[in-house]
C-alpha cells in the first residue's frame, strides 16, 4: 500500500497577472518503506507539491482539485489542528539550507527537547532521547553537543541534526526538500548514506526532492520526473534512468554532466524555457522544446504505460501502448 | 588517555554576565547601574538624614563633613535627597519600561505575525501615540488628572509602547519568513509555540538593549516633568525637583543644581554603557568576538 497517494492535484497561485497554475493534475505515489525521488528543474513545482502535502502553503496558493491521501485518508479535508497533530509525528520534513533551519538563539538540546512537547516524558528522558537521536545520525559526543548553539556546528552536522529532529517521533513519511543541495559533494554522499541507513532502521518512507540526477539514482527506489507543474514520467529508478520514455527525461539525462563521456567545452542544455504558467499552451506542455514533436502533440497527452510500473505522459508512448 | 573535563555549561544569563564583565564598557556600565540601584534600594540606610526633614538653621550650606553635598533653602540634606530621588527615578523607570515592554511585545508580535488589517490598526495606534510630543502629551494629561507619581508612570509608559512595539513588529515580520520557523511548523509547532518559544527569545535580546538605553530617557522625562512641577509632588525628593530648586537658587548656591545633575548624567552614562555592551553580548554569535 502506498503511504502517500496523490491524485489529480492542482494548485495555483493568485498573482497580479492572473492564476499561476503551479501544479496541474499531479498524480503520484510514495510506496511504503521505499525512497521515492522527485526530479525536475527549478520552478517545476517540486516545492509547491511538498507545501501542499504538509499543508503549509503560501497565503496566495489555492488547491483547485485533487486529493492527497496519506495512509488512505485525504489530508486536504483535515482541519488545521488535525494537520498539526500529524506534522512531526507522522510526516516530517528536512529542508534545503541547514544554516537556516535551526533557531539561532536556542541551544540544539533545547530545540530537540522542545519538539517532543507532545510526549509525556520527564525532561531528563527527553534529553536522553535527543542524545540518542544525535548519536544515531552520527554526531560525536552528543551529550556535550546538546549544550551548543546551531552556529557552533558545521553545515553537514546541522543537516544531520535537522534529520535527527525530523525522525525523532519515528514518522511514517519523511519529506526531504533538496537536503544536500547546500552541501558540498563529500557531505552529500555522507548524508545520503546516512538517510539510507536510517530509512532501513526506522522503516519509514522517504520522499526525496532533488534536481541532482546522480543523487536520485544513488538513493531512490522510485522516481517521478516533473516538468512545469506536471508529472511527465514515473517508474523505478532503473526503468526511468536506463530506459527513459519521455523526451524531457531523455533530454534531462543527456544534460547530466555525469553522463557525458566526451570532453566538451559547452555543457549540453535543453533549448527554450519553461512555458508561462499563467497562460499555458494548449496541448503537450513540453511540445515547444521537444525534438520529436508531431501532429498529436497539439492535444494534451495522458499518462501511458511504457512497461509495467513505468509511465510517461507522451503520445508516442500511448501509441505503442499494448491495448 | 586522560579524561578531559569540559567546563560546566553556563546558563544563558550566566553566559551573558560572563561576557559582559569582560568588556570594560560593560563592566563600567554594570558598576554604575549597580551603585544607582543599590543606593535606591538601600536609601533608608545610606541617606544620613531624613530627606524631607526641615532644618532651617542649616540651610544653603556648601558641602561639608555634615552635609556631603550641602543643603537646600529649607536645610534639607542634599545628599539624602539625591539618594531618595534615585528611588523615585527608578520607581518611575522600572514599572514604566516593564509595562511598555510587555504591551509593546504583545502588540508588536500580533502586528508582525497577524493579518494585515490588524497590523495596520496597531501601526496606526503606534503612529498616533508617536505623533504627540511626549512632554506636551504629559502636560496635557497632568493638567487633566493632576500631578502624581502614577500619572507620570502611566503617561511615560503609554508613550514608550511604540518604541518597543515597532522593533518587535519588524523583527517578528522578518522572523516569520525565516526557514527555521517553517521547519518548526513542519514538525508540528502551533502558532502559540512558535511565538512563545521561537520568536520571543529572538526578540528579547534587542529589546533588553533598547530597554537599557531607554531607562535614561525615562528618568530624564520624570526629572523634566518634576522640574516643571508636573511630576512628583513636593516634598517628595526627585532629581527633577532638586534641579528646579537649584535653578531658582543658582545665585545663592551652585551646589543644588550640580547635585541634581550628576545623578542624571551618571544614570545616562551607566545605562547607555550597559546597553551598548549588552548589544554585543546578547547575540550568541557575536559573543567573544573582537579579542575580548
Amino acid at each position: 500500500m502506498a503511504v502517500l497517494d496523490i491524485r489529480d492535484l492542482s494548485v495555483s497561485y493568485a498573482t497580479p497577472r492572473g492564476a499561476l497554475k503551479a501544479l496541474r493534475d499531479v498524480t503520484m505515489k510514495v510506496p511504503e518503506g521505499k525512497i521515492t525521488g522527485i526530479v525536475g528543474e527549478s520552478g517545476c513545482g517540486k516545492s509547491t507539491l511538498i507545501s501542499a502535502i504538509i499543508r503549509l502553503m503560501a497565503p496566495n496558493a489555492k488547491v483547485g482539485s485533487g486529493e492527497v491521501r496519506f495512509k488512505g485518508e485525504d489530508l486536504l479535508s483535515r482541519s488545521e489542528a488535525e494537520m498539526r497533530a500529524l506534522r512531526g509525528t507522522e510526516i516530517s520534513m528536512v529542508f534545503q539550507d541547514p544554516m537556516q533551519t535551526h533557531n539561532p538563539v536556542l541551544t540544539v538540546g533545547r530545540q530537540m527537547i522542545d519538539i517532543q512537547y507532545r510526549d509525556k516524558l520527564s525532561k531528563a528522558d527527553k534529553r536522553k532521547r535527543a542524545t540518542e537521536m544525535l548519536a544515531l545520525v552520527g554526531i560525536p559526543d552528543p551529550q556535550a553537543r546538546l549544550n551548543q548553539y546551531p552556529f557552533e556546528f558545521s553545515g553537514g552536522m546541522r543537516q544531520r541534526i535537522a534529520i535527527a529532529m525530523a525522525l525523532m517521533a519515528k514518522p511514517s513519511l519523511l519529506i526531504a526538500d533538496e537536503p544536500t543541495t547546500a552541501l558540498d559533494a563529500t557531505l552529500e554522499v555522507q548524508i545520503i548514506k546516512r538517510l539510507r541507513e536510517l530509512q532501513d532502521e526506522i522503516g519509514c518512507s522517504i520522499l526525496f526532492i532533488s534536481h541532482h540526477l546522480g543523487v536520485i539514482a544513488e538513493l531512490c527506489d522510485e522516481v517521478v520526473v516533473m516538468y512545469a507543474g506536471e508529472v511527465v514520467e514515473s517508474g523505478t529508478v532503473r526503468d526511468v534512468f536506463h530506459n527513459p520514455a519521455h523526451p524531457y527525461t531523455r533530454a534531462l539525462l543527456e544534460c547530466d554532466p555525469g553522463h557525458i563521456k566526451v570532453r566538451t567545452r559547452n555543457l549540453p542544455t535543453i533549448p527554450g524555457n519553461i512555458p508561462d504558467l499563467v497562460s499555458l499552451p494548449t496541448g503537450c506542455i513540453f511540445a515547444d522544446r521537444c525534438d520529436v514533436r508531431y501532429d498529436a502533440c497539439g492535444a494534451r497527452p495522458v499518462m501511458a504505460t511504457a512497461s509495467s510500473g513505468h509511465q510517461a505522459a507522451c503520445h508516442l508512448i500511448a501509441e505503442k501502448e499494448p491495448a | 588517555m586522560t579524561d578531559i573535563t569540559l567546563p560546566k555549561p553556563r546558563s544563558e544569563l550566566g553566559e551573558i554576565f560572563h561576557h559582559l564583565i569582560r568588556d570594560p564598557l560593560g563592566l563600567a556600565g554594570l558598576i554604575i547601574v549597580t551603585l544607582i540601584v543599590a543606593s535606591a534600594l538601600f536609601a533608608p540606610w545610606i541617606a544620613p538624614y531624613d530627606p524631607i526633614a526641615l532644618n532651617i538653621p542649616d540651610r544653603l550650606q556648601s558641602p561639608n563633613p555634615a552635609h556631603l553635598m550641602g543643603s537646600d533653602q529649607l536645610g534639607r540634606d542634599t545628599f539624602s535627597r539625591v539618594i531618595w530621588g534615585g528611588r523615585v527615578a527608578l520607581q518611575v523607570a522600572l514599572p514604566t519600561i516593564a509595562g511598555a515592554i510587555a504591551v509593546g511585545l504583545i502588540l508588536g508580535m500580533i502586528a508582525g505575525y497577524g493579518p494585515k488589517w490588524l497590523d495596520s490598526l496597531i501601526v496606526l495606534f503606534f503612529d498616533t501615540v508617536r505623533s504627540f510630543p511626549t512632554v506636551m502629551f504629559a502636560l496635557a494629561v497632568v493638567a487633566l488628572v493632576g500631578p502624581s507619581l502614577n500619572t507620570v508612570i502611566l503617561v511615560i509608559m503609554v508613550t514608550s509602547i511604540p518604541t518597543y512595539g515597532r522593533v518587535v513588529r519588524t523583527l517578528t515580520q522578518s522572523l516569520k519568513e525565516a526557514e527555521f520557523i517553517t521547519a518548526e511548523k513542519s514538525l508540528g509547532a502551533s502558532t502559540a509555540r512558535i511565538m512563545g518559544i521561537h520568536i520571543v527569545p529572538n526578540v528579547l535580546g534587542p529589546l533588553a538593549v533598547l530597554a537599557a538605553m531607554d531607562i535614561p530617557t525615562v528618568v530624564g522625562l520624570e526629572a523634566g516633568l518634576s522640574f516643571l512641577g508636573m511630576g512628583v509632588k513636593p516634598p517628595t525628593p526627585s532629581w527633577g525637583s532638586l534641579l528646579n530648586d537649584g535653578y531658582n537658587l543658582i545665585r545663592n548656591t551652585p551646589w543644588l543644581i550640580v547635585a541634581g545633575g550628576i545623578p542624571l548624567i551618571l544614570t545616562t552614562l551607566g545605562f547607555t554603557f550597559l546597553g551598548e555592551a549588552l548589544r554585543d553580548v546578547v547575540d550568541p554569535k557575536l559573543r567573544g568576538k573582537g579579542g575580548k
